[in-house]
């Protein structure tokens, strides 16, 4: 009984320890991906600036179709939803108030990040891992080509970038979807949706949710990249990784998204 | 660079003698590396002379992989030196070491050629990252290696559409694009039939002849090694049983030399009782 007891606070101690490696390992790709961007110049190694456009095209232009569908989608059941509820006390009018705040500050970035996370966090760390098995990282290593600023640092300029911009997009097409729903189901026009709109909703919560999707765009590469660098034994491995990267990426949106809320809330 | 001048049909190794006084371009002293907390190579020796074709031959398992990676500086060790051209390869700063590194190639066994890039973007990569070079010279110093490694026409190929063959070639002339004074080879003829295996050995020592490079050649494979090596270095768990010359390793009186060299696996030579012992997973007395 003690035996096991013990057996299971060792493994809650490496399980510990083991994240807090993790953590560390993010923090040291942050550091040196920002010293390469920044000094790499200096070093003659400069962040190439077509490896990122690449991945600014992968990160934010491949990725328009999907975010389009799906905040189109989740604009007008907001709506729906919000209609439904507010019915309840006679206060449909109200839901552009619901619909505006929370689109803006709450699921426009969520809802991109937790798609960028299963698109983009999932191939990076599949790139980087098939990379390390295929000993590709090792080659750009003795190559003298630092894999930092090779792979990473691109991928976290293009994720900075490109996650803020699909949120703003994401969030105007769900205030679009949002909008073309009420007008139909409540006759309100667009004219009156709009200026309800812009009374409501100021800059501060617009620049609210896109502050918070860059930090996203940062923790899904971070993750993404820890856990391709982690992959071991092959092609399963590789699998294994992928899912984990995901998961976690969804995780750390999902607090870090709670914890900006509620710091935003009380300032 | 074209393949003519590359062959030489009067090819010639350097004798004892000169090997000897050529200039010292890798130098490993008193090696020793740990995988946490196993200790794999037991206090290597090593010197690797201008133009000489070292080969490092070993069982599964010998460290020669290990080693390998010491001395591109994958692996640091615990404890010893590693000299290549007359730097140390872990006491130098990482700008140092950057461009220590663009006098070293390295062909690695599985190719490690970027996926994401064609065969040609694959040999520019190098001098795209380290020269100043305009795009067409680059690409033409690329076209140049690959005639050398006789790839040419195939530019525009992926690494998933080569043949395994061609996959050494095209790594062979990564490897050689910045003109290297070192090259480092990885089971340059794993997983190859004869021929084309033998091929890759002749390009291997075409390429010393015409760039006059020292080449490390890490493979388990006896006649690709006879053939290619000036000296080689038979390792076994870790230390080094002999380095010589090829004839010198195969009249070598050292029984597991001539075990390694007459393929005889350790189940032959165990003590039948131990062997039992080992499979049974009982400890030996």
């Amino acid at each position: 009984m003690l035996t096991r007891l013990g057996d299971q606070l060792e493994r809650m101690g490496r399980s510990a320890s083991s994240g807090f490696a993790e953590f560390g390992l993010g923090a040291v790709l942050l550091f040196q991906s920002l010293f390469w961007i920044v000094m790499g110049h200096r070093r003659a190694q400069p962040v190439r600036i077509e490896a990122t456009f690449e991945r600014c095209m992968e990160v934010g232009i491949m990725a328009v179709p999907i975010i389009t569908l799906m905040s189109l989608t989740i604009g007008m059941m907001l709506a729906i939803q919000g209609i439904y509820s507010l019915r309840i006390f006679g206060a449909e009018e109200q839901v552009v108030l619901g619909v505006g705040m929370s689109v803006v500050r709450e699921f426009g970035p969520l809802i991109t990040g937790i798609l960028v996370a299963g698109r983009t966090g999932s191939s990076l760390a599949a790139r980087i891992g098939t990379m390390r098995i295929s000993q590709e990282i090792d080659a750009l290593s003795v190559m003298g080509i630092n894999p930092v600023r090779f792979i990473v640092a691109p991928a976290l300029i293009a994720m900075v970038i490109m996650v803020p911009t699909l949120t703003f997009w994401s969030s105007l097409v769900m205030l679009t979807g949002a909008g073309w729903y009420i007008s139909l189901d409540l006759g309100m026009s667009a004219g009156a949706y709009i200026d309800r709109l812009t009374e409501i909703v100021k800059v501060g919560d617009v620049m609210h949710g896109i502050g918070k999707s860059a930090l996203f765009g940062m923790l899904i590469t971070l993750v993404g990249v820890i856990n391709g660098a982690m992959v071991s034994g092959g092609a399963e491995g590789v699998g294994r990784m992928t899912t984990r990267s995901v998961v976690l990426s969804i995780c750390a949106i999902i607090v870090t998204d709670m914890i900006f809320a509620f710091i935003a809330t009380r300032s | 660079m074209s393949q003519a001048v590359l062959e030489h049909p009067a090819r010639r190794k350097p004798s004892m003698t000169e090997i000897a006084a050529a200039p010292i371009m890798i130098e490993v002293r008193d090696l020793v590396t740990h995988y946490g907390k196993r200790e794999i190579l037991h206090g290597i020796n090593l010197e690797v002379r201008q133009g000489e074709i070292m080969v490092i031959m070993g069982g599964s398992g010998s460290g020669k992989s290990t080693l390998l990676n010491a001395l591109l500086g994958l692996l640091r060790p615990t404890s010893g030196t590693i000299r290549i051209l007359g730097q140390d390869l872990n006491a130098i700063s990482d700008v140092e070491r950057t461009k220590l590194r663009q006098k070293m190639g390295v062909a690695f066994q599985g190719g490690a050629l970027f996926s994401s890039l064609n065969v040609l973007d694959n040999i520019v990569l190098p001098l795209r990252e380290h020269t100043k070079l305009d795009r067409n010279t680059m690409r033409i110093m690329a076209r140049m290696k690959m005639q050398v490694v006789n790839l040419s026409g195939f530019e525009n190929l992926m690494p998933a559409e080569l043949s395994g063959g061609m996959i050494k070639r095209a790594a062979l002339a990564r490897a050689i694009v910045m003109d290297p004074r070192i090259l480092f080879c990885d089971e340059p003829s794993a997983g190859l039939d004869p021929v084309v295996s033998s091929a890759i050995d002749d390009l291997i020592l075409n390429l010393r002849e015409a760039m006059d490079m020292s080449i490390v050649v890490v493979t388990h494979e006896l006649e690709s090694a006879f053939k290619i090596a000036d000296r080689i270095c038979v390792l076994d768990k870790g230390h080094i049983l002999t380095i010589g010359s090829v004839e010198e390793v195969r009249n070598s009186p050292n029984e597991r030399i001539q075990n390694l060299l007459n393929r005889r696996t350790e189940a032959e030579i165990l003590d039948p009782d131990e062997y039992l012992r080992r499979l049974t997973g009982t400890q030996s007395q």
